[in-house]
């Protein structure tokens, strides 16, 4: 092996800077699920009615399914009576009422993973939701949210002070049964987010939640629900790590957004799940179903997502494009390393007319990775006009990666105009050469011509991320050239 | 500062440079010609440091470090510049991008603070003037789309910014029509300096008639066979390689 591949080789074992565990007294349920487990569950949470008997439904419903085996993922079975399906640390049993109330440990847990909780810390305009576990620990700046009439609080807590607002919507646009993992999660999922902004309302700060798996032996199963009434406009985003640990771990969550008339939702995930060691052990999987539904005229979702954590990861940030001349964007960076396996896209379902979807999806793999590409363009009959354009790059790290892409299209309306470029590049020894005979260590050139292929999707992220992302990227290569 | 002395190296088992000798003093511009399979652009690669090549004898002293020794991007550091025959694409990213991260490796390496923002504008617009470039190059991927007259230009733009000791130049003529060519040489002239050296690898003697060397070596089958002044190009012009292969 000629010296710079070795040098990518080496630039790819990366270390995983998130990986701690934190001590905490918390309240685990033993592992094992059943109907008892989910009465359980929704009465520590104190949950309307409603709340158990669709949960139950969900459940009674998952039991029947298979788990999928289309993607292109090598998945170890799960053995689901061996996970917790609850953890929360016990200091929360009655909730904080403000952040003084919150353990001293917890914070300190968000200040390691650069997330200070303490408002005035905080980057001016971002609002956070910590959530731990299974729970939400912590919600920033609610009262100057509340000012604008902007709901965004845990789902727990949105449950029982705003249930019709949850009745209406939950479950309307990823139902129960939608797949194996969905259904999972509508039976068992503890805690997310809830936001709904009203009719008119442009959010005044970026919204975000921060996942964070610490307890062993459970699973993480949050859901999201994000309404925009008429009118209204938000950007949220996600953020996810875990410890370091030998077993895999279960996190198979649920996004659903919905934009009424005029509106517009711009959600971006940086997700940096713990992806296993070197070798392959341990790692989350992260088995995600996220869907939006554009159903007024006019409306617009916009996913953006930088996934470079999890062993594995199976997802496809949906839009079902309903309003007439509704718009779905995808921006997607996807990078596996070591033994990662990804299989992730987009589906873009047009109903309405005039309707518009743009897909850039950039496939980063390294080390012995697998990344696949999956997409789904459907146009109905009903869409007159739809219109979409996707592009689809891989670059490969290395010649022991792969990268594949699954484009599939489907469209029953003459009208509409679909357009697919795809490429497959890999680092050069020249380029990387190239940039060695500027002066630039391996490493940072590999991270350099890495973060140029990505450009396109992290000028769609907000300013604060964008730097957060190609941060990441460098030190998910690390170690990669060396 | 730049000093070889039997150098032999190859690539896999084929060797290509079979005991070339050279010695360049500062500020001293050497030309090396010679017919293609010579081992012209070998001898580029063997002093910047690229990878698939084997030195199998001999040393390069340059001053007064084994240069051999060093990773490429060390070499770099320490003021060796290669302007490369075939430059490369880097979708993405942008020249003033590669520029800055290049020029703060360089500081880095000789323990000076990262360039102010504003300082580093007015300089790189200084040197984007000099070589008749436009303003846009420097916000435009590195090289992508580029004709092959404006990633010479770049390449020398590139060296200009990080002000090498040693500047190699591996036929940056190629490709070149006159006027890029003029262009080109200007620029290169106009980075001459007391304390810097260039090694210029051509197969014409027309580059030569821009950029006036101080020696002229002719490279033939991986050895210096002949060297000489500025006339020895004239007169390998005149009478064609075979002349000097004939003298081996």
């Amino acid at each position: 092996m000629s010296n710079s591949a070795q040098e990518i080789e080496n630039l790819i074992s990366q270390e995983y800077k998130q990986g701690f565990v934190t001590e905490l007294e918390v309240d685990t349920f033993p592992p094992g699920l059943d109907e008892d487990v989910i009465r359980r569950l929704s009465k520590v949470k104190n949950e309307p009615e409603f709340m158990l008997e669709y949960r139950l439904k969900a459940f009674r419903h998952w039991q029947t399914m298979p788990s999928p085996d289309w993607a292109q993922l090598n998945i170890e079975p799960i053995d689901y009576q061996a996970i917790s399906y609850y953890s929360a640390p016990k200091s929360k049993k009655d909730g904080p009422k403000s952040l003084d109330e919150v353990d001293p440990e917890l914070l300190d847990t968000y200040k390691k993973l650069g997330i200070p909780l303490d408002e005035q810390e905080r980057l001016a305009g971002i609002a956070v939701d910590a959530v731990f576990d299974s729970v939400s620990v912590a919600t920033t700046f609610k009262g100057k949210l509340k000012d604008a009439g902007v709901i965004f609080c845990p789902m727990s807590e949105a449950l029982n002070e705003y249930p019709e607002l949850v009745k209406q919507y939950l479950g309307s646009v990823v139902p129960v049964g939608d797949n194996f993992f969905a259904a999972l999660n509508s039976a068992v999922f503890t805690d997310g987010s809830f936001v709904y902004i009203p009719k008119g309302v442009r959010c005044p700060m970026e919204l975000s939640t921060y996942f964070r798996i610490n307890a062993a032996n459970t699973g993480q199963f949050e859901r999201t629900l994000i309404i925009a009434d008429e009118g209204s406009h938000v950007s949220y985003l996600e953020g996810c790590t875990a410890p370091m640990r030998d077993e895999n771990q279960l996190h198979a969550a649920v996004v659903e957004l919905v934009a009424l008339d005029n509106a517009t939702i711009k959600y971006s995930t940086v997700q940096n799940w713990y992806p296993g060691d070197k070798d392959g052990v341990g790692g989350i999987y992260n088995f995600v179903t996220k869907r939006a539904e554009c159903r007024g005229h006019n409306s617009k979702v916009s996913w953006t997502q930088v996934e470079t954590g999890s062993a594995i990861t199976w997802k496809y940030p949906s839009c079902v494009l309903l309003g007439d001349n509704s718009i779905g964007e995808f921006y997607s960076v996807a990078l596996t390393n070591n033994l990662q396996q990804a299989d992730t896209g987009t589906k873009m379902i047009h109903i309405g007319k005039n309707t518009r979807s743009t897909i850039v999806s950039k496939g980063i793999s390294a080390g012995r990775a697998q990344n696949t590409y999956r997409g789904l363009v459907k146009v109905a009959k009903s869409a007159e006009n739809a219109r979409n354009h996707t592009q689809c790059d891989s670059l490969l790290v290395g010649d022991k990666c792969g990268a594949h892409t699954f484009p599939y299209v489907e469209v029953k309306q003459p009208s509409a105009q679909i357009e697919h470029e795809a490429t497959t590049s890999k680092i050069s020894e020249d380029q990387l050469f190239f940039c060695q005979q500027r002066g630039l260590s391996a490493e940072d050139a590999v991270s350099m011509i890495v973060n140029g292929f990505c450009k396109e999707v992290f000028k769609e992220l907000p300013m604060e991320f964008a730097v957060e992302a190609q941060a990441l990227l460098g030190i998910s290569l690390e170690g990669s050239v060396g | 500062m730049l000093s070889i002395k039997n150098l032999h190296a190859s690539v896999g088992d084929k060797p290509i440079l079979k005991g070339l000798t050279l010695d360049i003093a500062p500020g001293e511009v050497h030309a090396i010609m010679g017919p293609n399979g010579a081992g012209k652009s070998t001898l580029s690669h063997v002093l910047s440091g690229k990878s698939g090549y084997t030195v199998t004898e001999g040393s390069v002293t340059y001053n007064g470090k084994d240069l051999l020794d060093m990773d490429p991007e060390i070499r770099a550091r320490e003021g060796v510049f290669l302007a490369f025959q075939y430059p490369v694409e880097i979708p993405g990213v942008s020249n003033i991008y590669l520029l800055k991260a290049a020029l703060n490796a360089m500081r880095k390496h000789k323990g000076l603070p990262e360039v102010d923002a504003m300082d580093f504008l007015t300089l790189v617009k200084d040197k984007v003037k000099l070589l008749q470039m436009d303003e846009k190059f420097l916000y435009r991927a590195v090289n992508e789309g580029f004709s092959g007259g404006e990633k010479k230009r770049n390449e020398i733009l590139q060296a200009a910014v990080l002000e090498p000791n040693l500047c190699i130049l591996d036929e940056t003529d190629s490709g070149l029509d006159i006027d890029a060519l003029r262009i080109v040489s200007e620029g290169v002239n106009s980075l001459r300096a007391a304390n810097r050296s260039f090694l210029m690898i051509t197969h014409y003697q027309r580059l030569l008639d821009y950029i006036k060397p101080d020696v002229v070596h002719v490279l033939a089958d991986g050895r210096i066979v002949k060297s000489g002044g500025p006339e020895l190009a004239l007169e390998l012009e005149e009478k064609g390689y075979s002349w000097v292969e004939g003298q081996v």
